[in-house]
């Protein structure tokens, strides 16, 4: 990684292209438009050529660090391989030039990925039917809290404004709940990390929708007490909800549809491979028990009688969540993904993921502090260095880690701990990799000690070191003003 | 589940899977640090009854060649058809630099650049994203992008009613495409705002009908399109002046490609822009990955939803870039962030921003006059042939018009698709759109118009 000073607007010279279109052949040109119509003047654009783009996106991308360049331990985003056949089969030109629109008599083929790869999510969670629509997995949460509240709507429940959420969960099941005009209720978690049953049960009336869980939590804790959650919360009247983001510890192993949860989402950029692009676009599917089918938004892919496929609408649906079907080219990435684990890799899916994590975690639990000791799932959190100097924080950690050629945990995520750092290491990694960062890891405690200010002040071998957060928020510049 | 048809070699069961590098000594080694003596207790703390013992209805694991098999089956059961249709997808050509770079792992198997010194490449990209959709809207500042086109239309809709304290509607003009309105109406109804619908006027947004709602002081803002559902070019002049008057705000929803030859948002004076980006290159694709943009003026930025990447430096002086404005997101506020958007469509912003670069400001006015001129002259090929009438007499248009069908739409559509094409999508009342970009030829065109004055009144 080198750095690399230039902004595009930087390259720019009047006169310059990076294009070729046919030769113009129309006798209108764009003077039949009304002038009070037009722009006063053309858009400030880069005028570049198209060697000097080329080599410009080239050495931008030589400051970024992928999955492809090395260990992601990134908590909670299960930065897992991703594999080369999805994207070929993606940017194929029998499904990349098809319109949205298109009849469905010329969409078979698409359509039928659509059903095939439905099923193939039912069977993987234990749920009944999925909506492929969702773009994200904070859309899929927002998807999934509508279908609940339509659920409760339809049967002329309009008084379940409040929604169960616990104080460990990602910060996105609030915000998903606000949105959705859900009142946000904390249930507490117990000393050892899960949630506590007894703050639950005086939570649950007739005003609660339902509640949100990740299993296993953000601690990485399987939520033992599902049954008993999933009873109380049922025999409220309220629904469950699973938030899929960790789905990767329990995939080939447990389906949330078997432990009680009738809505749920998955992150196709996390449990299923398709690459998360530097923040999207990434695919977020609902699935729900068989009661709730309906209730999805639409369009749905349904059957016709003659064994082709329609677009369909449940009779009692959530509504229209996106423009057109879902991100489509992420959902073939996801199936190419399916074909390959097929029925008997998918079951050593989760078992490794969680493997490779408890043994980092008890490869550092001497070095680093462990508030909860039992066996993690997919990933686990320390609270901090076990001896922390005076003013050696685990930002500092984090950023010394990127010296030695790794990417950063998640850090100060999750809230319930001070100093939290959250590693999750998937099923893709070898244990040299883990053994690598391990070492790396087990250095860093070691520097901590003996020369603080090396963490203090790292990054060093980054292309910048730390950028002035501060300075960015208060007099934030947010676009290029070419230098007069 | 799949098609029975199709028979597969089960896999011996002991074959190592490429994806997964444990040997049987590693595993060993591994549940040995953790103090476990066999993968089973690693689950120990799930009840027996929940851990699945049966088989997956999956199909036997495939090798690539039989994955390409199978694309090549799904591929072959749809038809690829020449495209003179666009209701919010446009099938714009796209230079072969631009899937060139999107397709750099550095970029595609990143994450959300929180760790600013790993991610300068996906931060400067996304900064130039801004730059440019800033320009394109007239406005100050972009976010990093949304999902698409209809969910940016309805956090717009959020961020009126958040920039506009105790007022409680949305008002949208009908000439918005279909999908549009559906999604706003979505989160309405559960996000709890309420929304009128403003019926069109002759094929354009009802300014009258609009400002006419606005003395009851509830109308926190309006949306309307700059080129609507029939491909008109609307005339917004004195709509934002009016909204302003009752303290309102005007939205206006774009196609960002056109925005290169016609007045921006900005020039109308509107206070957010938002619309579907896909139009600059981005394949069909079925429908996705798209991408959606929010662009506005200064005063509303910190309402402004999802990521935002500003420019500082670093302890050495040199420029660089960061994640900014945090203060707004649902990783710090929770439930009370400005929205639940917790990522952005990145790599497709980094399409359009390679596909911006490469056509400049003279590429992008070829793109709108190839596209004008073969949109007008099948305008006027259609009428030649005499199944046709003017749907909205006069009203200008760029590349996509609506005319009044002679022949029952349905069968109109039919008759295309039997001949390779996909044009005429109903809008009822016997209306039909089409599209021409700079992707259709005259011959093509031609053979289109022919078709369709072969078909019988």
């Amino acid at each position: 990684m080198k750095y690399y000073d230039k902004l595009i607007f930087e390259l720019s010279k009047t006169g310059r292209r990076g294009y070729t279109l046919p030769a113009c052949k129309w006798e209108d040109g764009l003077d039949g438009i009304p002038e009070n119509l037009k722009r006063n003047h053309a858009p400030e654009l880069p005028e570049v050529s198209e060697p000097d783009t080329v080599r410009h996106y080239v050495n931008l991308s030589n400051m970024n660090f992928g999955v492809d360049t090395g260990f992601y331990p990134l908590g909670s985003c299960t930065m897992k391989y991703n594999p080369r056949i999805n994207e070929e089969m993606a940017s194929h030109p029998g499904f990349s030039g098809l319109h949205p629109l298109q009849p469905a008599e010329t969409v078979r083929g698409a359509m039928e990925l659509y059903r095939i790869l439905s099923d193939a999510l039912c069977a993987v969670t234990g749920m009944s039917a999925f909506t492929l629509n969702p773009f994200a997995g904070a859309h899929g949460e927002l998807t999934g809290l509508m279908i609940m509240r339509q659920y409760h709507f339809s049967k002329g429940d309009t008084k379940r404004t409040k929604i169960i959420v616990p104080d460990s969960a990602h910060g996105t099941n609030p915000a998903s709940a606000a949105v959705c005009g859900l009142e946000v209720v904390q249930v507490k978690s117990t000393a050892n990390g899960t949630v506590d049953v007894n703050d639950l049960k005086p939570l649950l009336d007739d005003t609660v929708a339902g509640i949100m869980m990740t299993n296993p939590n953000t601690l990485g804790l399987f939520e033992s007490e599902i049954s008993e959650i999933a009873d109380l919360v049922h025999a409220a009247g309220g629904l469950l909800y699973y938030d899929g983001a960790n789905m990767n510890a329990l995939l080939g192993k447990v389906r949330p549809g078997d432990m009680g949860f009738d809505i749920m989402h998955l992150n196709l950029h996390k449990t299923f491979s398709t690459p998360h692009g530097g923040g999207g676009p990434g695919a977020g599917p609902v699935g729900v028990a068989g009661f709730l089918r309906e209730y999805l938004p639409y369009p749905s892919v349904g059957a016709d009688v003659s064994g082709g496929y329609t677009w369909a609408k449940g009779s009692h649906t959530a509504g229209r969540i996106s423009g057109f079907h879902g991100n489509f080219g992420v959902l073939i990435k996801a199936y190419a993904y399916i074909l390959m684990l097929g029925r008997q890799n998918v079951k050593n899916a989760g078992p490794y993921a969680v493997l490779a994590a408890n043994y980092i975690k008890e490869s550092l639990k001497d070095c680093y502090k462990l508030p909860i000791g039992s066996v993690c799932k997919h990933e686990f959190v320390f609270d901090g260095l076990a001896d922390a100097p005076e003013g050696v924080t685990t930002l500092d950690v984090a950023k010394r880690l990127l010296d030695y050629g790794f990417h950063a945990p998640t850090i100060y995520f999750p809230l319930l701990f001070h100093q939290s750092i959250m590693i999750e290491p998937t099923e893709t990694e070898s244990v040299e990799t883990l053994d690598a960062f391990i070492e790396a890891m087990r250095k860093i405690a070691g520097e901590a000690a003996e020369n603080p200010e090396i963490l203090k002040s790292a990054p060093h071998n980054t292309p910048v070191s730390r950028p002035d957060e501060t300075q960015a928020a208060v007099h934030p510049i947010l676009k290029y003003r070419r230098q007069s | 589940m799949l098609p029975h048809t199709l028979i597969f070699l089960p896999r011996r069961p002991e074959m190592a899977f490429a994806y997964f590098p444990h040997t049987d000594e590693d595993v060993k080694k591994m549940l040995g640090k953790a103090g476990l003596s066999s993968m089973d207790g690693l689950y120990a703390d799930v009840p027996e009854k929940f851990l699945f013992k049966g088989e997956f209805d999956l199909p036997d694991a495939m090798s690539e060649t039989e994955v390409r098999r199978e694309f090549e089956r799904l591929a072959s059961m749809n038809t690829r058809l020449k495209v003179f249709a666009g209701a919010g997808a446009y099938d714009h050509y796209s230079p072969a630099v631009v899937p060139y770079i999107f397709s750099r792992s550095e970029y595609l198997t990143a994450y959300t650049p929180y760790q600013a010194e790993v991610s300068q490449g996906t931060l400067r990209y996304i900064f130039e994203y801004q730059t440019m959709m800033s320009e394109l809207t007239g406005m100050d500042c972009s976010n990093a992008s949304m999902y698409d086109g209809p969910t940016s239309a309805a956090e717009a809709s959020m961020m009126m009613l958040a920039c506009t304290k105790r007022k409680s509607k949305v008002l949208l003009s009908e000439t918005l495409l279909p999908q549009v309105i559906e999604v706003v109406e979505t989160y309405a109804k559960y996000h709890g705002f309420a929304l009128t619908v403003i019926p069109h006027v002759g094929g354009v947004s009802d300014k009258e009908g609009i400002i006419g709602r606005l003395a009851a002081g509830d109308v926190a803002g309006v949306i309307v399109p700059g080129i609507n559902r029939f491909g008109i070019i609307e005339d917004l002049s004195g709509l934002a002046e009016a909204m302003h008057s009752s303290k309102a705000l005007l939205t206006v929803y774009s196609d960002p490609s056109a925005l290169a030859v016609l007045k921006s948002p900005g020039e109308w004076g509107a206070d957010i822009a938002c619309g579907e980006a896909q139009s600059l290159g981005i394949p069909l694709s079925f429908g996705g990955p798209y991408l959606g943009f929010l662009t506005c003026r200064q005063e509303f930025v910190r309402k402004l939803p999802g990521r935002i990447v500003g420019e500082t430096t670093d302890t050495a002086g040199r420029r660089s870039y960061v994640l900014t404005l945090q203060a707004r997101e649902q990783h710090i506020r929770r439930e009370k962030a400005t929205s639940n958007i917790c990522s952005n469509q990145s790599l497709m912003a980094l399409y359009v921003t390679v596909y911006l670069s490469l056509m400049g400001p003279e590429g992008m006015k070829d793109v709108n006059s190839l596209s004008y001129g073969g949109a007008h002259y099948l305008h006027r090929r259609l009428l030649e042939t005499g199944r046709f009438e003017e749907a909205f007499d006069g009203k200008p248009f760029l590349k996509e018009f609506a005319l009044r069908s002679l022949i029952p739409a349905d069968r109109l559509q039919e008759e295309l698709l039997k001949a390779g094409f996909f044009g005429a999508l109903p809008l009822g009342d016997g209306i039909v759109t089409f599209c021409v970009t700079e992707n259709r030829t005259k011959e093509e065109i031609d053979a289109l118009t022919d078709v369709i004055a072969s078909i019988g009144l």
